[in-house]
């Protein structure tokens, strides 16, 4: 791809990660979550793919997919002192509206992290498997 | 510890899948070891279940509660809730001990394929899936694990996808599951939209029969129906077992036998007596003829080993609708006939899962070895393969029934108390068992008698494990036809028992 293709995705990648880290995070308060955000990371690289044309690895991306697997069900594992996939983190929240701590959900901003992680491998496995010739 | 067998059932399964791709980068040895650790881990714990729910009395788990038992806290089950009665723990014992015996299988025989990790990973999400669905006591989660098993078994019949045959195998299995998916999920929809439940439980106390209650039941009937392989819907079973890796057709066989336990359990524990009821039920017996009939006269026509034994099961599949059809039949008023049916129905279900996998693997065996899976180009293996060839006519006269192996023993209490009810369907059981056996006797002719062709020269035996994987079977299909009180005493009978009385199930979730 041409020079202007190059520059804008190294422009826009970062802030495209820091989008997709910020849907994550507020997953449990706002509309969005840990499969949107992963979804907007993954978007990086099908970018990169496109404009580099290089043949990235897929070996990390297949990592991130067990590790967010891992993660998530490891957190049901926690909970286990009380029962499966227990909110072993949550606190009392007050009720009524409030400015939106993140702070709130327990376990729930976990999981949407370890979902996150796992989506954006999957899909960026699922873009490279696409756009790259099988040999 | 053990208060959480029921959710550790589930997660035990869905962690080693997850696991899986890592314990490849480890090593190949490892990770073979890894699943079948973790699928013996799995047996531990459901053998641990099993010595609990069996004597009679219901195990609940509420996910993500302050304690497992707090299912219902204000009189009203929320979160999700799984629950174990004697069927269940009858299905998941089923399941889980052939997933062992196909995970040791499979060890030798996809030895020579690259991306196993794979293969492991969707073989231990069919089992986590096939679990979640036989535990899990609200109609939404049972649809959400019946998408994983349709998910994980679809890329399992898709495995040799440079096939050509194989990804359209796939694809059909995807389209009648997509079909019978949203069957499902629309039935649970209308249920939810009156009654603002989905526990079975719940739902069961409150339903009152009006015509969108009978509407849904025809759709999850249908869905169930479908997945399970009965008879009109039966196209996809010939191409999947077919197409799939032979240790796939061999779970695929008890993915199916899981469908049916949910159509059961729809059936008795849903809706239980009502006036719809005795449609249903003879609606289920008559697919349980169609599909013994068809089945069976497909599969002679046969001349792959694979698709013939896949139309077998579609015959096999038969017997048990048949036998839990009549149960259901006569659910108001039971009869003890009734329940000597329904017993020969679950009977049925453990015997076929023998050997039907004993079946299926020792087919693998011959097409391990010789490379082929068409009867006409086999040939004279009897002599270089003496124990698969035991094993395969120890299978092919259970499915057939003869006595003293285990398909005998289901088959006959199937008969006479069908017989009870209606000889005409007694009758043509019996018709379907003797064509049975004459479309064994072809296959045994051809693949293990008569001359050896040139080329099955170096045939030798199968590895010791894979013999090993369809002795433990034969063992149990001998055994099983030899003392088949203990099984229907300590197993079948509590299982009958737990899908007759409804209101035992309804007074443990709420």
């Amino acid at each position: 791809m041409s020079k202007i293709v190059k520059t804008i995705t190294c422009l826009v990648s970062l802030p495209i990660i820091v989008f997709g880290l910020y849907i994550i995070s507020h997953g449990h308060l706002t509309p969005g979550g840990g499969f949107a955000g992963g979804a907007i990371i993954a978007t990086l690289v099908a970018l990169l793919a496109v404009a580099f044309e290089k043949r990235l690895s897929q070996q990390l991306f297949s990592l991130a997919e067990s590790l967010g697997l891992l993660l998530f069900i490891i957190l049901g594992f926690f909970g286990l002192s009380s029962s499966f996939f227990h909110n072993f983190l949550a606190k009392a929240v007050s009720f009524g509206p409030n400015p939106g701590s993140i702070n709130s959900g327990g376990v729930i901003p976990l999981m949407n992290l370890a979902v996150g992680i796992e989506v954006f491998g999957a899909l960026s496995l699922i873009i490279l498997l696409m756009s790259q010739k099988n040999d | 510890m053990f208060s959480h067998t029921l959710a550790l059932l589930i997660a035990v399964p869905l962690f080693a899948a997850f696991f899986t791709p890592l314990a490849r980068r480890i090593s190949r040895k490892f990770m073979n070891l890894w699943v079948i650790f973790s699928l013996g881990i799995s047996e531990f714990l459901v053998l641990v279940l099993a010595k609990n729910v069996i004597k009679g009395d219901i195990q609940v788990y509420s996910l993500g509660a302050d304690f497992p038992a707090l299912t219902s806290p204000d009189g009203f089950p929320i979160r999700i809730i799984l629950q174990a009665d004697a069927i269940a723990v009858f299905m998941a014992l089923i399941s889980v001990f052939i997933a062992l015996l196909v995970g040791v299988y499979s060890w030798r025989f996809m030895e020579k394929e690259k991306s196993r990790d794979k293969y492991y990973t969707l073989l231990l999400m069919l089992t986590a899936g096939m679990l979640g669905l036989i535990f899990s006591g609200d109609l939404f989660t049972m649809f959400i694990f019946l998408e994983l098993l349709s998910i994980a078994s679809c890329g399992l019949i898709a495995f040799y996808i440079h096939k050509g045959e194989s990804s359209e195998a796939a694809f059909k299995y995807m389209v009648i599951s997509a079909v019978a998916g949203l069957m499902i999920l629309f039935a649970v929809g209308l249920l939810y939209a009156q009654y603002g439940a989905l526990n079975i439980g719940a739902l069961a106390a409150a339903i009152d029969f009006t015509f969108l209650d009978i509407t849904a039941l025809a759709f999850l009937v249908a869905g169930f129906a479908m997945k399970c392989g009965a008879a009109p819907l039966h196209l996809w079973v010939a191409d999947a077992y077919g197409e799939a890796p032979v240790p796939v057709s061999a779970l695929l066989v008890i993915a199916s036998q899981v469908s049916l336990y949910a159509l059961f359990r729809i059936c008795f524990t849903l809706f239980g007596v009502s006036s719809a009821i005795g449609i249903i039920a003879w609606l289920l017996i008559i697919l349980g003829v169609l599909s013994m009939f068809i089945g069976v006269t497909m599969a002679i026509l046969q001349t792959d080993i694979k698709r013939l034994i896949a139309y077998h099961s579609v015959s096999q599949v038969g017997y048990m609708l048949l036998g839990i059809g009549v149960g259901l039949a006569l659910l108001g008023n039971m009869t003890s006939y009734g329940i000597r049916a329904m017993e020969g129905g679950i009977f049925h279900i453990i015997n076929y899962a023998l050997y039907n996998t004993l079946l299926f693997l020792a087919a693998g065996a011959l097409i391990y070895r010789t490379g082929v899976k068409d009867l006409n180009k086999m040939g004279g293996l009897a002599q270089a393969m003496p124990f698969t060839t035991i094993f395969f006519l120890l299978g092919s006269l259970a499915i057939a029934g003869l006595p003293p192996l285990n398909g005998f023993a289901s088959k006959l209490l199937i008969y006479e108390s069908v017989f009870r009810f209606n000889p005409l369907l007694s009758i043509i059981a019996i018709l379907v068992s003797i064509l049975t056996l004459a479309s064994f006797i072809k296959v045994f002719y051809l693949a293990f008698l008569g001359p050896k062709p040139t080329e099955f020269k170096e045939i030798k035996e199968v590895p010791k494990s894979m013999g090993l994987v369809m002795g433990v079977l034969a063992f149990l299909v001998i055994l099983f036809g030899l003392f088949p009180n203990i099984v229907v005493d300590n197993l079948v009978s509590p299982a009958a028992q737990s899908l007759i009385e409804q209101f035992q199930y309804i007074s443990a979730i709420l």
